[in-house]
C-alpha cells in the first residue's frame, strides 16, 4: 500500500544530509520531496519532508536513518502557544527557523503562526515560562 | 513653573490630577515643548518585565511545635535550598537557587526547569510548597527535622527583596563564535545570527529619570503587581558610566534594590524562568512613577527609544573573558524595528524583556495614581548620582600563595 508522511529530520553535526536522503530514493524506492531544510542550532540539520511510497519501505527506511543517527518526528505534532502563560518577552522568536513566531509592530506581541511551523522544537525549551507545547 | 510634591499629591487626592504614561509624553513634549507639558503633566509612569536575577523572597515561616532552629541547618522549598544563616526561622530564598537533584548544565544546555524563581511563583499563586528542613537541637529548640506544605498566607511576613533591579540600559548580546551559545541574555546564533537585548528602552523606569531624581531611598513604586519601595542604590550601581549628551548612559548603569510585600503580588507581573544552558530566574515587573515637577523632568521623560542608546557585546567572547570590547551602539528605536548592523553584517534583533506587559505595568500605575490609590513619595536619601562618579569594580583574583599551603 502507497502512504504519504511527513516527517522531521534531524541531523547530527557529524552527518551530512544529502547522500543519506538520496539512499531513501536509491535502497528504498520512496519519493521525497524537501518543505524545508536549514542548518539549525547546533549546526543540526533540519528537514522537513514529504515522503511517499510503499508502507513497508516506509518503515525500514527510517529505521535506517534512526541508525544513523538522524532524529524522526512526525510533522502531524501541532504547536501551539498558551496565551494566558506567554509574557510576550520575545526570547522565543530569536530561535525559530522558520518565522512561525514573529513579533507584532508596533504592538510588540508576539505571535505564532502555526501554517509556518516546521515543528523544530526549539522555541520549546527556549521560552523562559514554558509557554510553547508540542500536542500530539 | 516648578511643582511640588505636596501639590501633586493633593491633586491625586482631589482626583484632577494628570497621569501620562513615558509612552505617551514622548508626543506630549514633542507637540507642546518641555514648558508646557511640564505645566499639564503631574506624573509620569514607567514600567518594564523582564527577567531579574538579583532577586528573592524573605520569609517567616512561624514557629513548629515543638521549636526548631532552622538558622544554622539546612532549609529546601520545594526541594530548591533556601538561605538559613539568619533566626530561627527566617529565610531567604534567592531566585536562582537551583535543587541539588538538578544536572545543570552536566546535559549541556541545562533545562534548569525549577528553581528558587518557580517556587516564589508558586507561593505568589497560593500554591502550598512543601518545606524541608534538618538542623540541630539546642535546650530551647529541641526539634531536628520538620517536613511540611506551607502556604503564602500562613507565613507570617513575606516580601521580596531584591538586590538588584531595574538596571538603567543594558548590552545588546551577540556571538562571534562558530557555534550556539545559551546564556542569561538567550540563546544566542553563531556568526552574529542573533541580537538579544532586555531593556524597555522608553518606558524603562531609569531611562526617564537619568539623574535619580524621582528614584531614592523610600521611593514608592509598582512591584509585581503590589506596592514596592526602594530600599537602596542596587548591587552594581554605576552612575558614573560614560552619558550621551542627553544624559543616558551609553550603557550598565544605575540599579535600585527594592522591597515589596508578597502577599500583594500577581503572578502576571512576577513568572519563574529558565534559560536554557544557564539557570533559573526571576520574571519581574517594576514600575517607577516620576513627578514632573519642573521643565528638566518633563524634557527627561520625553524621550524616545531614538535618543537611547546600547553597547552591543560579544557573549562569546569579551564578555565571558571581561574584555571592554563594544562592538559599536545601536538606539533603541533601531533595536526594536528588529534588525540591527553589526560589523556590516544585518543580524536580526529580538528582545528578551516583555515591552507590552511594561506598557501595562505603566498603564495600570496610571490608573492607581488617577484614582487617588497611589501617591507619591520624596526619596528620604538620594541613591549615589552621576557626579559621585562611583563605577562598579571588577572582583580581586588574589589567591593564597602556594608557599602557604
Ligand atoms: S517549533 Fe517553535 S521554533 Fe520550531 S518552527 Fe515551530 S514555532 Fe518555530
Ligand atoms: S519565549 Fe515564551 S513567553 Fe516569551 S514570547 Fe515566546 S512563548 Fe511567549
Amino acid at each position: 500500500m502507497e502512504v504519504t508522511h511527513r516527517i522531521v529530520l534531524r541531523f547530527p553535526p557529524a552527518v551530512s544530509g544529502k547522500p543519506i536522503v538520496y539512499r531513501l530514493v536509491r535502497d528504498f524506492d520512496l519519493v521525497f520531496n524537501i518543505l524545508k531544510a536549514t542548518i539549525g542550532l547546533e549546526d543540526q540539520g533540519l528537514m522537513v519532508m514529504e515522503i511517499t511510497g510503499e508502507e513497508a519501505n516506509y518503515r525500514k527506511a527510517t529505521d535506517y536513518l534512526s541508525k544513523q543517527g538522524v532524529r524522526l518526528q512526525p510533522l502531524h505534532q501541532d504547536i501551539s502557544k498558551d496565551d494566558d502563560l506567554c509574557t510576550d518577552c520575545g526570547a522565543c522568536v530569536g530561535v525559530c527557523p522558520s518565522e512561525a513566531l514573529r513579533i507584532e509592530r508596533p504592538s510588540m506581541k508576539v505571535v505564532l503562526d502555526p501554517d509556518s511551523c516546521v515543528a523544530c522544537g526549539e522555541c520549546i525549551t527556549a521560552c523562559p515560562v514554558r509557554a510553547m507545547k508540542l500536542t500530539f | 513653573m516648578a511643582k511640588t510634591l505636596e501639590e501633586i499629591n493633593e491633586k491625586i487626592r482631589r482626583g484632577e490630577v494628570v497621569v501620562v504614561t513615558a509612552e505617551e509624553m514622548i508626543e506630549i513634549v514633542r507637540e507642546k515643548g518641555a514648558k508646557e507639558a511640564a505645566r499639564t503633566v503631574d506624573v509620569v509612569t514607567t514600567g518594564t518585565f523582564g527577567a531579574m536575577c538579583s532577586s528573592g523572597a524573605m520569609m517567616n515561616l512561624g514557629h513548629a511545635k515543638p521549636r526548631i532552629k532552622l538558622g544554622g541547618g539546612q532549609v529546601t522549598l520545594n526541594g530548591v535550598p533556601a538561605y538559613a544563616g539568619l533566626a530561627a526561622v527566617d529565610i531567604y530564598l534567592g531566585a536562582s537557587a537551583l535543587p541539588e537533584s538538578d544536572p545543570r548544565n552536566a546535559v549541556y544546555p541545562g533545562e534548569f526547569r525549577y528553581g528558587g524563581g518557580h517556587v516564589i511563583e508558586d507561593l505568589v499563586a497560593g500554591k502550598e510548597v512543601l518545606l524541608e528542613a534538618t538542623t540541630y537541637g539546642t535546650d530551647c529548640y529541641p526539634r531536628r527535622q520538620i517536613s511540611t506544605f506551607i502556604t503564602l498566607e500562613e507565613m507570617n511576613e513575606a516580601y521580596l527583596f531584591n538586590p538588584r533591579n531595574g538596571y538603567q540600559n543594558y548590552n545588546v548580546a551577540v556571538n562571534r563564535s562558530k557555534r550556539t551559545i545559551y546564556t542569561y541574555m538567550g540563546t544566542l546564533q553563531a556568526d552574529l545570527g542573533s541580537a538579544n537585548y532586555s531593556s524597555a528602552g522608553q518606558l524603562s523606569p531609569l531611562f526617564n529619570d537619568p539623574y535619580y531624581r524621582a528614584a531614592g531611598i523610600g521611593t514608592r513604586l509598582f512591584l509585581a503587581g503590589g506596592v514596592g519601595y526602594v530600599v537602596w542604590q542596587g548591587t552594581q550601581h554605576s552612575p558614573g558610566t560614560k552619558r550621551s549628551d542627553n544624559g543616558i548612559p551609553l550603557g550598565g548603569a544605575g540599579t535600585l534594590a527594592v522591597i515589596g510585600d508578597m502577599k500583594q503580588m500577581d503572578t502576571r507581573y512576577l513568572r519563574g524562568a529558565s534559560f536554557r544552558g544557564y539557570g533559573t530566574s526571576l520574571m519581574i515587573g517594576l514600575g517607577l512613577p516620576i513627578p514632573v515637577l519642573d521643565e528638566e523632568v518633563a524634557a527627561q521623560t520625553g524621550i524616545s527609544d531614538d535618543d537611547i542608546l546600547a553597547p552591543i557585546v560579544d557573549y562569546s567572547g569579551a564578555y565571558p573573558n571581561r574584555e571592554p570590547e563594544v562592538l559599536g551602539h545601536v538606539s533603541y528605536a533601531q533595536l526594536k524595528s528588529g534588525s540591527i548592523e553589526v560589523a556590516g553584517k544585518t543580524v536580526p534583533a529580538t528582545p528578551l524583556s516583555s515591552y507590552p506587559r511594561a506598557r501595562e505595568i505603566a498603564e495600570t500605575l496610571k490608573e492607581w495614581i488617577s484614582a487617588g490609590k497611589f501617591e507619591l513619595t520624596a526619596p528620604v536619601a538620594p541613591i549615589p548620582g552621576a557626579e559621585s562618579g562611583q563605577v562598579m569594580k571588577p572582583m580581586p583574583d588574589r589567591p593564597p600563595t602556594a608557599g602557604l599551603e
